[in-house]
């Protein structure tokens, strides 16, 4: 399975770039009636729209064409789109996607604007030239300058860090509930609980399944992308395709095919602070699913099976849910808010919070304490772990309420 | 003779239920220990004291002169009663790794292993799975992973139960002689008759307190009451009956319940301290011809429901 996945999965994403390419390869004819006269230039043929021009032939006879002629549909202009309620209206058998549809108010409005500022007087050659783009420049207090696409660096670290984090504790946490539970129903948990300490039975399960999991991930992400490049060679399928419909992603594509982009987008990536990327990578990747963990494990031992688990699900995902939407919301608005600032301390979100606020430059204090904090927490959670895991794996059949828990700490 | 293990007033509370009352047990070295008493009696708490699963509230527990540490785990074998395995690992494997994580080094528990599958005669199951082996199967592995290590002690929790009669008189037969080699062993179960025979000490639990314990001969020798079950195959019946009430003016008379081809006369006499065995037998000659007189030996059952009803 574990060399499986990578070969379904790239498998999944050219099916999916090849649907995608073939879903927006259906040419559609579109018939135009417009009794104003104004806009014959605005519908002009493109790579997936042609345009037939029966404005001569008035509305139902260009309605019984476009029916006759199973065309896409039907653009009616009326004859004084200035002044009337619904100037322009669209005929067709299914609702055009929103896309279209913008496209055509678009060009309708524009050209309708500028014949408004051509009849005040405005010379529409001089409106073009007088208007202007800027860039600002961004330099810190000792010459270092950075740029838009900087944040855009950063913020692109962060955000798949903390993503990979996310996906790795839900995957392996649960891997480690599950083994647990495994252990109860099949009833060996008495033998092994006789030769090893619990504490030392839960860190030795956490350890080994870190283990297996990054093994599993190296080889996904490895085989997965010599397969996806080796294929998209062969085939000749645009993955990227799949994820055009994305503007961040075009926005990426487009960087790439920019070769002057593509130096600047290198020469910000060196520029990131990297060592201290990769050492807070590896703490908090290591140190988060760590404390994930010992909570997936601590729930193991409390239930009989994995139905009972859902109670005890919600304590895991909230925080999760929380330091990603924190992460992706506030820290890439200000990474260094209020707000981002203190989830990236408190254990259960700092991990991905803090990983997604690396790359813009945090205090060294903020990491220490946050680390500090972290690493407390962990050992707390693998005791209290520990000692959940001491009675409740040896009690069957009773489904466990969160009071029920508390009282196993005393025993 | 040494005692192996002592538990010295040991009591465990789970909130408000108290799952062991000030129980001391002490288990001389060498022998089988019987720990007896109903369901839900405490039984499997006390084990769990010893294995170091759960930690006593108050009193202590002693090996070998020693408060139990974390390295004795490697001095006992423990069977629980909820027996399982990996069921999807391979035997081998997984004899080897719970023989490792009771401390035996990978070669060691390699020869060991080969020796018991040997005497077993289980040789060609090593590279199969659990869940390919009949339960019975799987049990003889579960014996293997207990006394592999060669423990000082080894603990069965409802040693028999899963066993055919046949598996169950081998394993019989292994203990007895891992007994002969030295090992102590604390046999725990419900039924009490199923262990009776192997014992030579037992303890009694009941309701979370220990309400007997010591040599399984001498208990019986106090429980003894000078009981004898006879058969008489009578010649004069008015003669007898008359015999009869004489015998119930002294002595509690009931009738017994013992398997005999004839049709004689069957009574229980329990005579106490007012008779002895010989002067019953030559009344009861007189009467005719004696079939059968055998002493009535209490079982742990009686002696169980006799001290229950008694602490009552």
């Amino acid at each position: 399975m574990t060399f499986l996945s990578p070969l379904i999965l790239v498998g999944m994403i050219l099916l999916i770039s090849y649907l995608t390419q073939l879903n927006s390869e259906d040419k559609r004819t579109i018939v135009v009636v417009d009794e104003s006269g104004q806009f014959e230039t605005v519908f002009f043929n493109t790579d997936k729209t042609s345009y037939v021009n029966l404005s001569d032939q008035g509305l139902d006879a260009g309605k019984e064409v476009a029916k006759d002629d199973a065309y896409y549909g039907l653009i009616h202009i009326s004859k004084n789109p200035e002044t009337a309620t619904n100037p322009v209206t669209f005929y067709g058998n299914e609702t055009p996607s929103f896309d279209y549809i913008g496209d055509i108010e678009d060009r309708i409005e524009k050209r309708i604007t500028d014949q408004n500022l051509v009849a005040q007087g405005i010379n529409l050659t001089v409106l073009e030239t007088a208007k202007s783009t800027i860039d600002i420049n961004i330099e810190n207090f000792s010459g270092e300058s950075s740029s838009k696409m900087s944040n855009w660096v950063k913020a692109g670290f962060g955000g798949a860090a903390g993503y990979l984090l996310m996906m790795f504790i839900i995957i392996y946490g649960n891997m480690v509930m599950r083994s647990v539970i495994e252990e109860k129903t099949n009833r060996i948990i008495e033998v092994i609980i006789s030769s090893v300490k619990p504490f030392q039975l839960m860190m030795g399960k956490i350890l080994g399944t870190t283990l297996a999991g990054i093994t599993q991930f190296a080889i996904w992400v490895l085989v997965g992308g010599v397969l996806l490049v080796v294929l998209t060679a062969f085939f000749g399928v645009d993955p990227s395709a799949a994820t055009a419909v994305n503007p961040a992603a075009s926005q990426a594509q487009q960087i790439a095919q920019d070769p002057n982009m593509m130096i600047e987008l290198l020469q910000e990536v060196q520029k990131l602070p990297l060592l201290q990327l990769v050492g807070g990578f590896f703490i908090y990747f290591i140190g988060g699913y760590f404390l994930y963990s010992s909570i997936y494990a601590a729930i193991g031992a409390a239930v009989d099976n994995e139905t009972d688990t859902q109670q005890f699900m919600l304590p895991i995902i909230m925080p999760l849910m929380l330091a990603i939407y924190v992460g992706f919301f506030a820290v890439i608005d200000n990474p260094h808010g209020t707000v981002a600032t203190v989830f990236s301390i408190i254990p259960l979100t700092s991990p991905i919070v803090m990983l997604m606020r690396i790359p813009f430059e945090v205090p060294l204090w903020q990491i220490i304490l946050s680390i500090t904090l972290l690493i407390a927490t962990f050992v707390f959670t693998v005791w209290f772990g520990s000692k959940i895991y001491r009675v409740g794996i040896l009690m069957y059949g009773k489904k466990p309420t969160y009071k029920d828990l508390i009282k196993w700490l005393k025993y | 003779m040494n005692s192996l293990l002592v538990a010295d007033t040991v009591s465990k509370k789970f909130g408000d239920f108290t799952a062991l009352n000030d129980v001391s047990i002490t288990v001389p070295e060498g022998s089988i220990f019987g720990l007896l008493g109903p369901n839900g009696a405490g039984k499997t708490t006390l084990i769990r004291i010893i294995n170091q699963i759960t930690m006593p509230d108050t009193g202590s527990v002693t090996l070998g002169g020693e408060p139990l540490q974390q390295h004795h785990i490697r001095d006992i074998g423990y069977m629980p009663e909820e027996r399982g395995l990996y069921k999807s690992m391979k035997v081998g494997e997984q004899v080897l790794y719970l023989a490792q994580l009771k401390g035996m080094s990978k070669a060691e528990a390699k020869t060991r292993a080969k020796h018991w599958f040997e005497k077993l005669e289980i040789g060609d199951w090593w590279g199969k799975k659990i869940q390919e082996l009949s339960k019975g199967q799987a049990q003889k592995i579960q014996f293997v992973v207990t006394v592999m290590h060669q423990p000082k002690l080894l603990i069965f929790d409802e040693p028999f139960s899963g066993f055919d009669p046949i598996n169950a008189n081998l394993i019989k037969d292994e203990i007895l002689q891992l007994r002969d080699e030295g090992a102590t062993v604390i046999f725990s179960t419900h039924r009490m008759e199923s262990v009776e025979e192997l014992c030579d000490h037992i303890a009694l639990i009941n309701k979370s307190n220990k309400i007997l314990d010591g040599e399984i001969n001498t208990i019986k020798r106090a429980y003894q009451n000078n009981t004898f079950d006879i058969g008489v195959q009578v010649v004069d019946e008015t003669a007898f009956a008359k015999a009869q009430q004489q015998l119930a003016s002294s002595f509690k008379v009931t009738p017994a319940q013992f398997k005999s081809l004839g049709n004689e006369h069957k009574l229980r006499v329990e005579m106490g301290d007012n008779g002895t065995p010989n002067e019953l037998l030559s009344t009861l000659q007189t009467y005719g011809q004696v079939t059968h007189f055998v002493e009535v030996i209490p079982s742990v059952n009686d002696i169980f429901i006799q001290t229950v009803s008694q602490n009552k």
